[in-house]
């Protein structure tokens, strides 16, 4: 196998406390050394941009089975090596839910047929995802899910959650709560608060989130499970991470871009593009979901890419499905949001879109270690561009980012070796 | 027989939008040009009685997803008093019991050469969207628990013929604020006019929050009647309520319905309100529906100039001077 060299780049590996600029040797697919030394068939001009590990997002709706007018898992993987991602987790929320060995295999297979980049399956904390009977969480292990989820609803039964924690703790895998207590956000539409009672909209409460929370590290803490918190979105949500991290629960979380960046405000114009569960806050709860970041309260950026087809979304309100596009404009959010304002460096992006959801699934992911399977982003870090739905690889448009200009940018997308996607070819 | 004011020959300029979608974002001379421009319909047509032919060749449609009797009748008549044709498209017999979505059949209306939509949705935005996908006027009856645009006028116009200067009038909402997209409309409408507005009602139906715009909320009718110069009494809308806001209907009308009883505790001259349909029993008691500080029948002879105001706003013809937006798009179709 030919070698590819990655010359000139900062390169920026918080696994290995790398942040220097040098070059990246590749060799049969691997990372061979990050040393300025060798020579390679390939070379790749790395100047001026950010070399790091594959970026990982541990949480995409691929909607295959069962919804491919809104997305396939080819279509799905293609938008994620052209966000960046040379790795993504896959919710098994589809039609039929992905509790069963054969369907972890059909998303391997499909996956592999795309030859994008790697897919993860996460399956089904319960039977059917119907809450009522844990799902065969040992053979879907052997099967290679990597985590577990009832995500779309939460898992609403106690104890049910309880032996599910339990359970896992055997297989040491983690389940990724949907964090909400359906009775109280029954009908909502949007956040609860002013705006939602100015606009006569029906609210969805941060307590329906944050008493879901509590409820989980709560069972966590009781049976030693592994708890990671789906995408976060309320100041009080991070305030009880943050306790239970002092206190060592094994808890870990996820913010979604668009909640670091967008607020209620935006329902104002009734666009259900804003539509998402959780739903889009308020300002101060948008400081808080940023300093859970900073301060590695909220570990990682995971993205909730939801796609809907168009008409679906081209709803009243009430009827229109929850959900936003997240894989294409990650990287762009992420720079413009919390790296050009300064509220992080490099390193400790790199850790909560590479790194830590890598260790958090136990993949072998998120490293430039030699040896590590070169999985590799190349960002430009000044890259100016404008959002363009229209030129998504996404089989769906329902982003409320198009016409933003956002800086920050991957260039290309390096999965085992082989570039699979580069800017402008 | 001559009117003593004759109606106006085109749009005044102090209006520049093409819809009318909610009072929120009107200015309080917007809301001021929409009282004097019924005002002057109410008069040119005799109290609301005689038809003019000042939108003759225009069509207006009425697109009602939800129920409605009143509203759709009061827009229909004071469309017809300024001599626009009248088409009424309702949900049921639609296609859109067929899937098609509100969009495609809204434009499938505006393909048929009308010139505005008359448009009630339970959900909230609904006008809205509508108004950003079709080039025709767009005029809300109601969006859910949002707004009632016409109602709150109508209600504020009411009020002003009473009292004429708004401002330092005390205006007590009774009832459902959650649910109400006329209280709202009408806590916008009033207070850009200076009026003072108490919202009255238990927590769970009256959030706390709304003092953050300024109004009072209180929780005890018996505390606000003697303070209120008008009190509009709001229907409970239990259709639009997940789980029943209070104990009982009889706990309700015992805590908040406007009785004789309480009526003895206000001012001589207090108005009474309700925009209907009146809950006789919950909201209010039959003595006081009736008595003769009820507004309750002016409002429903307000809607229609109020209507025939707004409709006259949205697809009267611009005069050649107006550069405002409306004219721009007008002069654009």
């Amino acid at each position: 196998m030919t070698k590819l060299l990655i010359r000139g780049g900062r390169v920026v590996d918080p696994s290995q406390g790398i942040d220097r600029v040098d070059d990246v040797l590749i060799e049969n697919g691997v990372v061979a050394a990050i040393d300025g030394g060798g020579s390679a068939e390939e070379t790749i001009d790395a100047g001026g941009l950010i070399v790091c590990p594959g970026l990982v997002d541990m949480h995409v709706h691929l909607r295959e089975p069962g919804r491919e007018e809104d997305e396939t898992i080819a279509t799905g993987a293609r938008a994620a090596v052209a966000g960046g991602f040379t790795s993504i987790a896959c919710i098994p929320n589809t039609e039929p839910p992905i509790d069963t060995q054969a369907n972890v295999e059909f998303i391997h297979q499909k996956a592999a047929r795309a030859d994008a980049c790697n897919v993860f399956v996460v399956a089904c904390v319960s039977r059917n995802r119907e809450g009522k009977e844990l799902a065969e969480i040992g053979q879907l292990v052997e099967a290679g899910a990597v985590a577990f989820s009832d995500d779309g609803a939460p898992v609403a039964d106690a104890e049910l959650m309880r032996r599910a924690f339990e359970y896992c703790r055997m297989f040491d895998k983690p389940i990724l709560a949907h964090e909400e207590v359906l009775e109280l956000s029954r009908g909502g539409v949007m956040n609860e608060g002013l705006v939602s009672l100015v606009l006569g909209l029906p609210g969805m409460p941060a307590a329906a989130e944050d008493v879901m929370i509590g409820r989980d590290i709560a069972l966590a803490e009781v049976t030693g499970g592994r708890l990671h918190v789906m995408h976060v979105s309320t100041a009080g949500g991070a305030a009880l991470m943050r306790a239970a991290k002092a206190r060592g629960v094994r808890v870990t979380a996820e913010a979604c871009p668009h909640h670091f960046t967008l607020t209620d405000e935006s329902l104002r114009g009734f666009d259900s593009n804003f539509k998402m569960s959780p739903p889009l806050r308020t300002a101060a709860d948008v400081d808080a979901i940023i300093a859970g970041l900073v301060d590695g309260t909220i570990d990682c950026i995971a993205t909730d890419h939801a796609p809907h087809a168009r008409e679906k979304k081209m709803l009243e309100l009430d009827r229109a499905p929850f959900g936003i596009l997240g894989l294409e404009t990650a990287v762009g959010l992420a720079v413009t949001r919390l790296v050009v304002p300064g509220r992080i460096g490099w390193p400790r992006l790199v850790e909560a879109m590479s790194t830590l959801p890598a260790r958090i699934l136990g993949i072998n992911r998120g490293t430039l270690r030699p040896g590590a399977i070169a999985d590799i982003t190349l960002i430009d870090p000044d890259c100016s561009w404008q959002v363009d739905v229209n030129a998504f690889q996404s089989k769906s448009v329902n982003s409320p980012f198009h016409g933003w200009t956002l800086q920050g940018r991957a260039v290309a997308t390096i999965v085992g070796g082989r570039v699979k996607y580069r800017l402008g070819s | 027989m001559a009117n003593a004011v004759s109606a106006p020959s085109t749009v005044p300029v102090g209006w520049p939008h093409r819809h009318l979608l909610d009072l929120e974002r009107l200015t309080s001379d917007e809301v001021r040009l929409l009282l004097d421009t019924a005002a002057l319909f109410k008069e040119a047509t005799g109290g609301c009685r005689q038809k003019l032919s000042v939108l003759a060749g225009r069509t207006v449609v009425n697109l009602f997803f939800e129920n409605s009797t009143r509203t759709r009748t009061s827009f229909s008549l004071a469309a017809r008093r300024l001599g626009a044709d009248v088409v009424d498209f309702s949900a049921s017999t639609s296609s859109l019991s067929k899937g098609e979505s509100f969009i495609d059949t809204a434009r499938n209306l505006e393909a048929m050469g009308i010139d505005a939509v008359v448009v009630r949705h339970s959900t909230p935005g609904t006008p809205h969207l509508l108004a950003q996908h079709l080039h025709v006027g767009v005029i809300n009856a109601g969006d859910g628990p949002h707004e009632h645009p016409t109602q709150g006028l109508l209600d504020i116009f009411s009020i002003r013929e009473h009292v004429g200067d708004l401002r330092g009038v005390t205006v007590g909402l009774v009832g459902d604020i959650a649910h109400s997209r006329t209280a709202r409309s009408n806590l916008w409408g009033l207070t850009k006019l200076g009026a003072k507005v108490i919202l009255c009602g238990p927590p769970t139906l009256v959030s706390e929050r709304w003092r953050e715009f300024g109004v009072e909320v209180s929780h005890s009718l018996d505390d606000i009647v003697p303070r209120c110069d008008v009190l509009n009494l709001l229907r409970i809308q239990f259709e639009r309520q997940n789980t029943r806001p209070f104990p009982s209907v009889r706990e309700y009308a015992h805590l908040y319905a406007m009785t004789g009883e309480r009526l003895k505790r206000a001012r001589k001259d207090l108005l009474i309100l309700a925009p209907g349909p009146i809950n006789r029993g919950v909201e209010v008691t039959a003595d006081v529906a009736d008595c003769p500080q009820s507004l309750i029948l002016d409002q429903v002879t307000n809607g229609l100039a109020v209507r025939m105001g707004a409709l006259w706003l949205i697809c009267g013809p611009r005069s050649a001077g107006d550069s405002s937006e409306a004219a721009a798009a007008a002069r654009h179709i």
